[in-house]
């Protein structure tokens, strides 16, 4: 039976650190006009395997072959020689530069010179091709999160990669930009070059790709010949190796409101302002909010999390008026917080994780008199936590950016949790965490949901919104469009109000 | 081929292998100058040992070098933590020299002026660290550059002091007129110059330990250099905390420059500090910003710097050699540290 050489095949792939083998003997190949799906938990293997083909990563055994023949890649130029490019989750793009300067980096110019006029006509041809537009002159710092990622993928295509390595594409971009870039890459595909796509979005693998490679522990767990017709729980559970029942959100009887937020207006200091936005969340009640990011859900974070204050407008938390906003009089009044980005924000990486799981409160009697530290006490929580919450990790003085993302989210939870909120405020709680780690923070909020907690979930996973919150309201240049409750919303009425459709309610 | 890759942990016993192993390249290193010099290598480093560490009165005088290195390179392993980059000990070092000098020359019982040399000399560094963390924290001013160059605005201020107004009318060479002698600090062994500020050096590296690792302020210290935003978000006034590490760094450079005064100089020269304030990052960076680790590293830099001497008059090595040792041991630290981060790995050999 004669099928196309692969494009790429990995035979045997092996790579451990320490005493960790984070890939052990992989095979994995894509043909000509194939989309790949490479999924698999935190942890599973999935970045390790595609740093080796990337180059990052020596493998300790196995071998890559190109289009039958064996190569051997050691450095990310090799790998760009061989045809992989490969677009990060995080983007590595000069933002002073422009999209064509950008394209340019590393490329030889002619006699000294940057070679313009052949990178105009590259380009342009990359648009004919593929239908990916971007205009040459504009620095990439004007460029929206969504453009940028196809700056990545045009960067990629310049340099001649006849495969494409995509590592979770779709977390930074809003619906409408998922359904853009699914277009590019199927005509990418059908013109015969490979892709591997990368993400734990069941639902985007199940629609996007052709095959599947899931991955655990480091090993193949299955393949998945036909996505589009096998269930999101089927794959889910090769990705577990145990079965993942999505969390039930019983009926709740909120109380009276623990969060009010009142005409809350800020100015426009860094991303978009607030503008007169009014919400509340009661006793036992999820409250969603949803939006395309970058319209006012950071400063709407920062105004709860007491990191900036309005300029116009009230708060109250159980009732209480905040007047200061700073981090210690919202926590005092019985505000918890998980910040959006935990490793920037919520964790201080270089640090052992108990100093993190303390740092908000180490002020107060239960970590410190009279400015003296308490040690004993503070490892004590750390450990009580850990065992509670089941964080992955050596122990306590174990350095806080050794440990997964979801490790890492569990702790952060339990440094809120431990004192008992009467709200909890929660930027993309699941965002880049895995279907096991995602369903126990779901389940933490639901747990919370049920003993009165007020929850407040601002997030741009509209699915997860849906099955975790009560309401939810969307957000639209910096204020509040309309609020749903969550029987009456769908993907499709939450998308249109995202856009600023529907008027104010 | 070789390539570095990302390290996941570091071992424990990095801590005291990586200045060991620096120490060793900076040796090995600067071994080609004194044979360059046309010293034998082996005769030269001996004789820097034995002038240094070999007999009882060379530790003392080592350990009189060493005192106030102790306490900048406690000031600049402070600061570091913080990430405030106070490269200005040298100024404030030089600013509690005076401060301390001045206090010592008013008559008053001798233990109440020692007392208060040191809280002169103290706020005076303070004061001086204060100028480049109030321009950071209000004006965003690069504070390496600002407290580097605030250096030479005090040394020169102290030059116009000593070759003017406060000249000593006595000598009239341009030094200040010397403290009571009631205030000279105490000789702890008779016939050495080891005295008190030494003592007080070696009991501050276990205290502003315990303050960095087991106070609350000492944890927003760190917590504020590790991560800013962290600790913004976790309810810590970063700006207070950098102001806070300013002064406590810019009081202990100064208390080197009362040690000098009080136990070696009994009076301000220009020449007062052979650049204790500039080893001190050395030192900090040897001891990997560990208070502990501060003492032996000053330790060690004080042996170089007085066994440099005896070399020179021995081998006829120049006696410069002992800067070229400090300047490559910082040097073969920072190299050093990237082993925490990273490994080597051989690649393209299996196969």
């Amino acid at each position: 039976m004669p099928t196309p050489a692969p494009l790429i095949e990995m035979r045997g792939i092996t790579k451990s650190f320490g005493a960790v083998k984070a890939n052990e003997v992989v095979d994995l190949s894509v043909a000509p006009g194939e989309i790949l799906g490479l999924l698999g938990e935190n942890g599973a293997g999935k970045t390790t395997l595609m740093n080796v083909l990337f180059g990052a990563y020596a493998p300790d055994a196995g071998e890559i072959f190109i289009q039958g023949q064996p190569v051997r890649i050691t450095s990310s130029a090799d790998a760009l020689a061989a045809g992989i490019g490969m677009v990060h989750q995080h983007f590595h793009l000069a933002p002073r530069l422009t999209v064509l300067e950008n394209l340019l980096i590393g490329i030889p110019g002619r006699s000294g010179r940057i070679d313009r006029a052949g990178g105009l006509a590259r380009l342009a041809e990359i648009r004919r091709q593929h239908g990916l537009t971007l205009d040459p002159d504009l620095p990439v710092s004007a460029l929206s999160v969504g453009e940028q990622q196809r700056l990545e993928i045009v960067k990629a295509l310049f340099r001649g990669a006849r495969l494409l390595i995509l590592d979770e594409p779709t977390a930074v971009l809003a619906p409408t930009e998922v359904d853009g870039l699914f277009s590019a890459l199927r005509s990418m595909a059908a013109q015969g070059l490979g892709i591997i796509f990368i993400s734990h979005k069941l639902n985007e693998v199940r629609a996007l790709t052709h095959r599947c490679t899931v991955l655990r522990h480091g090993r193949v767990a299955g393949r998945v010949d036909d996505p589009a017709n096998t269930t999101s729980a089927a794959m889910a559970q090769l990705m577990c190796g145990h079965e993942i029942v999505p969390p039930a959100r019983g009926p709740s009887t909120p109380g009276a409101a623990v969060l009010t937020l009142d005409g809350i207006s800020t100015s426009q200091h860094s991303g978009t302002a607030l503008r007169d936005v009014s919400l509340s969340v009661r006793a036992g009640e999820i409250l969603g909010i949803a939006g395309v990011s970058g319209n006012g859900q950071r400063a709407l974070a920062e105004v709860i999390s007491g990191t900036r204050a309005p300029d116009a407008g009230r708060m109250t938390i159980a009732g209480q008026k905040v007047s200061g906003f700073s981090p210690r009089e919202v926590q005092a009044l019985g505000l918890g917080r998980i910040p959006e980005d935990r490793m920037t924000t919520g964790l201080v990486t270089n640090l052992p994780l108990a100093d993190s799981m303390v740092l908000p409160r180490i002020g107060t009697a239960a970590f410190s008199s009279k400015g003296l530290l308490k040690p004993d006490a503070i490892r004590a929580f750390a450990e009580a936590q850990i065992k509670a919450y089941d964080i992955r990790c050596p122990g306590p003085m174990t350095r806080a950016g050794a440990l997964s993302g979801g490790n890492l989210q569990k702790a952060l939870l339990a440094r809120e949790l431990a004192f008992d909120p009467k709200v909890l405020v929660v930027s993309q709680p699941t965002r880049g965490l895995d279907i096991g780690a995602a369903r126990f923070i779901h389940e933490k909020f639901l747990d919370m949901r049920a003993k009165g907690c007020g929850i407040i979930v601002i997030g741009e996973d509209l699915e997860e919104l849906l099955v975790l919150c009560d309401r939810i309201a969307v957000m639209y240049e910096g204020r509040i469009v309309g609020t749903l409750d969550s029987a009456d919303a769908t993907v499709a009425r939450l998308g249109l109000m995202m856009t600023g459709a529907e008027g104010h309610s | 081929m070789f390539r570095l890759e990302v390290r996941t942990s570091t071992p424990a016993w990095f801590n005291l292998a990586l200045p060991l192993l620096a120490i060793a390249a900076t040796l090995v290193l600067c071994s080609g100058l004194i044979a360059l010099a046309g010293a034998g290598v082996l005769e030269a480093y001996g004789v820097m040992f034995t002038a240094s560490l070999g007999d009882s009165y060379a530790i003392t005088e080592t350990m009189v070098r060493a005192a106030p290195m102790i306490f900048t390179g406690l000031a600049v392993a402070v600061a570091f933590r913080a990430k405030f980059w106070n490269i200005g000990a040298e100024g404030q070092l030089l600013a509690g020299a005076v401060a301390s000098c001045f206090v010592g020359a008013i008559p008053m019982p001798g233990p109440l002026a020692m007392l208060l040399m040191a809280v002169a000399g103290a706020a005076a560094g303070a004061a001086v660290a204060l100028v480049p963390a109030t321009l950071r924290v209000k004006f965003k001013v690069d504070d390496v550059v600002s407290s580097l160059l605030l250096n030479s605005v005090i040394y020169y201020a102290l030059m116009a002091l000593i070759e003017g107004p406060w000249k000593d009318s006595f000598s009239g060479y341009p030094i200040s007129p010397p403290i009571e002698d009631s205030a000279n600090f105490p000789v702890l062994l008779e016939g050495t110059r080891l005295h008190l500020g030494v003592v007080v050096a070696l009991i501050a590296a276990p205290v502003i330990w315990f303050l960095i690792v087991r106070t609350t302020l000492g944890f927003r210290i760190r917590v504020t250099g590790e991560n800013p935003e962290a600790a913004r978000y976790g309810g810590i006034h970063v700006e207070r905390v950098l102001i806070s590490t300013a002064l406590l760094s810019g009081a202990l450079a100064g208390l080197a420059g009362v040690g000098e005064v009080g136990g070696v100089h009994f009076q301000v020269m220009s020449d007062i500090s052979p650049g204790y304030g500039y080893s001190g990052i050395v030192v900090a960076m040897l001891a990997r910003l560990n208070p502990l680790g501060v003492v032996p590293a000053a330790i060690f830099l004080a042996a170089v710097m007085t066994g440099a001497e005896a070399m020179s008059r021995a081998t006829g090595v120049p006696a410069f050699l002992s800067d070229v040792i400090q300047g490559t041991a910082l040097l073969a630290m920072l190299v050093a540290l990237l082993f925490t981060a990273y490994r080597i790995r051989r690649v393209g050999a299996a196969r």
